[in-house]
Formats: structure tokens, C-alpha cells, sequence
């Protein structure tokens, strides 16, 4: 099961390396869109730092948005989804393997842009620092979520409009719990409920993901 | 017994309606507090019932019977499909009803309350659902992918039940299932609450039970022209 984890996320991993979606149109997105945020709060560098923890994980939504569409993209190429059926794959291997592709490209962009946030929306360095692991459980949930909307909306009429319909919403509780979590850290408030709420919901996701997925590929 | 049922389910909604429409505006008194505002305490959570437990239940259901093979069936994509329609239009009511009880008591029409907030995104996903099945032309697809969806949905359910424990804002507490199990509503107020839930559980499963066969006719309509459509070609390609 672990081999074909890693045989899945590596074939996903070296179609993004090839390609470089990430690096020269995802990751500049989302930096340009830290920029405007910026730009739409003005220039007073304590309401700036005050908004940054919302601004930032919206930044990393619409950043996963479009990873998922890439990758749902690609999973639904031409001969793709036919030759994984052929070959007998596990679909709780596939899922967990696209999961844990998507977690690595989002937990680069999502490193990245915390950078920018410290740098753009002066946020405490201490604080950006400490919320990494908070930020690695969140892009995690996303991934997992990410891939099971992502299967959901692809081939469909209008795939590409109709993710964002179905994912944003089922994102809300991870958009809070990761906000909240980053601004506990900048104000030293309560921390724990909120890793707790983006524990369970990966562990669900996680769940529902191994269990589904494979009703999602028949 | 199901011919009884299926006659007499939409006269009993009816009649449970008009009944909790009489026993809320003329029979039960205005609250000490709240005056004739209270009145939508007749309304407002019974809607949220159907909208947030009721109908998300039973797509629930029938989506995990749809996904068992064992179990598998268009009816229960259908059924489904159904109680998500329904359950959107009771969210609507939900939030619209909260929203005319908020204007008075808290000063504004919207407030951003846990409970209010998932209710809304709830209402979103819910219309998600609904364009999900309108892109899918092939009915397994459809079924399958609205299935799953719909079980992902689910997850969102407890968040918005207890969202109003975790975050503690200003959404009003329950009336009926208090944490120290003592009600806060009595005599004919609290008859008339039991009336309007049984009332508002009547007029879901009428209203499911009409869309369905709506669906089911769509369906029936949808192979006819099918069979009619191969019929032609084979006339045609026998001329």
C-alpha cells in the first residue's frame, strides 16, 4: 500500500516537475495576490498585520484552487483513468498518493507565501514561524479535500467553474480554523481548539477519502 | 397501506399547518419578554429542523444506500436529490426567518454567528449539489459523484450543531434540549413548538414525495424519447 502511495504521488510530483505549473504560474499567483490584498487594505502597516492571518490562508484557498483543477486536470487526460483501472491500483492508495502530491506542491506555495506575508504584511517573524505546522496540518486537509471535489467536478460541463462551487464552501471550517490558529499565535489567544478542529476534519477527509474514492473512479 | 398513506400525507400536512398557523397566531400568548416576536419560534426552528437534520438526513441516507452496491438504485438517487432540493428551500426559509427576528432583537439582519454562518455555507453547498447534477448528463455519473458529495456534505452537519457550543456568540441557545435538560418554553407555547415540528416534518416529506415523482416521470420521459429516437433511426436506416 505505502509503494503505491509513493508510485502515485511520484507520478504526479514528476508530471509538475516537467510541466512547472507550480513554479511559474501557481506560485506567482499567489504572490501577485498577496500584493493586491495589500494594496486593497492601504498601507498602515498595524491594520495590514491585524488582517494578514485571514488575507494569508485566502491567498492559500484560491492557491489550492488551482493546484486541484491542475491535478484534476491531468488525472482526467485522455487514457489516464482507464489505464489506472487496467493496472488494479488500490483507489485508497491513488487517493492518498494524489493527496499527498497536492500536499507537497501546496506546503512549497503555502511556505512561500507565508514569507511574503511576513515580509508584505509585517506579521511578527516568531509568529510565521511557529504557525508552519499548523499551516503543513492545513494544507494537508486541503489536499485531501482537494482531491475528492477535484475527482467530483472533473468531466464535468464546466469543470472548471463548478470546483470552485463545490470546494470554497466545504473549505470554510479549514479558511477558519487556519486563521484563528494564526492570529492565537500573533495574539497569544487560545491555539488548541483550532488545531483540534483542522485535526478532525483531515482525519475525516481522510477517512471518507479511502472509503469513496473508489465509487468516484468506477 | 401505502395507497393510504400516499392519499392522506398531503391532507395531514395541510391540516398540521393550518393548525400550527391557528394555535401560534390567535391561541398562544405573547412572550413577557419578546411580545408578539416570539411568535416565530413557531416557525424559525422547525424550518431549521427539516432544513439542517430532516432533509440533510435523508439525502444522507439515500446516498449511502445509493453509493452500497447492494443497495444500489435510481431511487435512491432520486430520493436523494429530492430532500436536497427540499432542504435548500427550507434553508432560504431559515435563514429569511432569522433574519426578521434578528432585524428586531440584535439591531441588524445579519450577524456573523457560528451557526448563522454554517447555515449559509451549508445553503451554498447545497446549491453546489444542485449545479453538480445539472453538469453531469450521464444519470450514473451523476448519481455516484451527487452521492459522494453529498456524503461529504454531511461532515458539515455537527460543525453547525455544535458551532454554536465551540464559538459562543450571539445565536439564542436551545430551547427544547438545554445542556441542564430543564425546557424553557411551556403549556400551549410549548404544545404549539411540538404541533409546528410535526407540521413542518409533514410538509417535507409531501414535498419529497411530489419532486420524486417529478424525477421519476423526468426519467420515464427522458428513455421514452430515447426508445423513440432508436426506433427512427432503425425505421430509418430499414428504409
Amino acid at each position: 500500500m505505502i509503494r503505491l502511495i509513493l508510485l502515485v504521488a511520484q507520478k504526479d510530483l514528476r508530471i509538475e516537475r516537467r510541466s512547472r505549473v507550480l513554479l511559474w504560474q501557481v506560485a506567482p499567483f499567489g504572490l501577485m495576490t498577496l500584493l493586491l490584498c495589500g494594496l486593497a487594505v492601504g498601507p498602515n502597516a498595524s491594520t495590514q498585520a491585524k488582517l494578514a492571518p485571514g488575507l494569508f490562508y485566502i491567498v492559500v484557498m484560491l492557491v489550492a484552487l488551482l493546484v486541484i483543477n491542475r491535478t484534476s486536470q491531468v488525472e482526467s487526460s485522455r487514457g489516464t483513468a482507464t489505464s489506472v483501472q487496467i493496472l488494479g491500483i488500490d483507489p485508497g492508495a491513488v487517493f492518498l498518493g494524489k493527496a499527498l502530491a497536492m500536499f507537497i506542491q501546496l506546503s512549497i506555495v503555502g511556505v512561500a507565501l507565508l514569507a511574503g506575508t511576513t515580509v508584505l504584511l509585517h506579521v511578527p517573524l516568531d509568529a510565521a514561524f511557529v504557525t508552519l505546522p499548523v499551516l503543513l496540518l492545513a494544507s494537508a486537509t486541503l489536499s485531501m479535500a482537494g482531491v475528492l471535489y477535484g475527482r467530483i467536478a472533473a468531466s464535468s460541463a464546466n469543470a472548471g467553474t463548478l470546483l470552485p462551487a463545490l470546494a470554497l464552501p466545504a473549505f470554510a471550517p479549514i479558511l477558519i480554523a487556519g486563521e484563528r490558529s494564526f492570529s492565537s499565535l500573533i495574539t497569544a489567544g487560545p491555539l488548541a481548539r483550532w488545531v483540534g478542529l483542522l485535526g478532525l476534519a483531515s482525519a475525516t477527509y481522510a477517512c471518507v477519502g479511502v472509503l469513496l474514492y473508489g465509487a468516484l473512479e468506477e | 397501506m401505502k395507497q393510504v398513506l400516499r392519499r392522506t400525507l398531503g391532507p395531514f400536512a395541510l391540516a398540521s399547518s393550518v393548525a400550527t398557523f391557528v394555535m401560534g397566531y390567535f391561541v398562544t400568548p405573547p412572550d413577557v419578554v419578546q411580545g408578539e416576536l416570539a411568535r416565530l419560534v413557531y416557525i424559525h426552528p422547525a424550518q431549521a429542523w427539516v432544513a439542517l437534520y430532516l432533509s440533510f438526513g435523508a439525502a444522507t441516507i439515500a446516498s449511502a444506500l445509493y453509493l452500497w452496491t447492494r443497495t444500489r438504485s435510481m431511487v435512491a438517487d432520486r430520493v436523494a436529490a429530492s430532500a436536497v432540493e427540499v432542504a435548500t428551500l427550507f434553508i432560504g426559509l431559515t435563514l429569511l426567518t432569522g433574519a426578521i427576528w434578528g432585524r428586531p432583537t440584535w439591531g441588524v439582519w445579519w450577524v456573523w454567528d457560528a451557526r448563522l454562518t454554517s447555515t449559509a455555507v451549508l445553503g451554498v453547498l447545497m446549491l453546489g449539489y444542485l449545479a453538480l447534477r445539472r453538469a453531469n448528463d450521464d444519470p450514473q455519473v451523476r448519481a455516484k459523484r451527487s452521492a459522494v458529495f453529498a456524503i461529504l456534505t454531511a461532515i458539515n452537519i455537527p460543525i453547525i450543531h455544535f458551532s454554536v457550543m465551540w464559538w459562543t456568540t450571539l445565536h439564542q441557545g436551545a430551547t427544547v434540549f438545554t445542556e441542564d435538560r430543564q425546557l424553557k418554553i411551556h403549556g400551549s407555547m410549548a404544545w404549539t413548538l411540538l404541533l409546528s415540528f410535526i407540521a413542518f416534518s409533514l410538509d417535507f416529506a409531501w414535498m419529497v414525495r411530489a419532486r420524486y415523482r417529478i424525477a421519476d416521470h423526468e426519467a420515464a420521459q427522458r428513455d421514452s424519447e430515447l426508445d423513440s429516437a432508436l426506433q427512427a433511426r432503425r425505421t430509418e436506416s430499414a428504409s
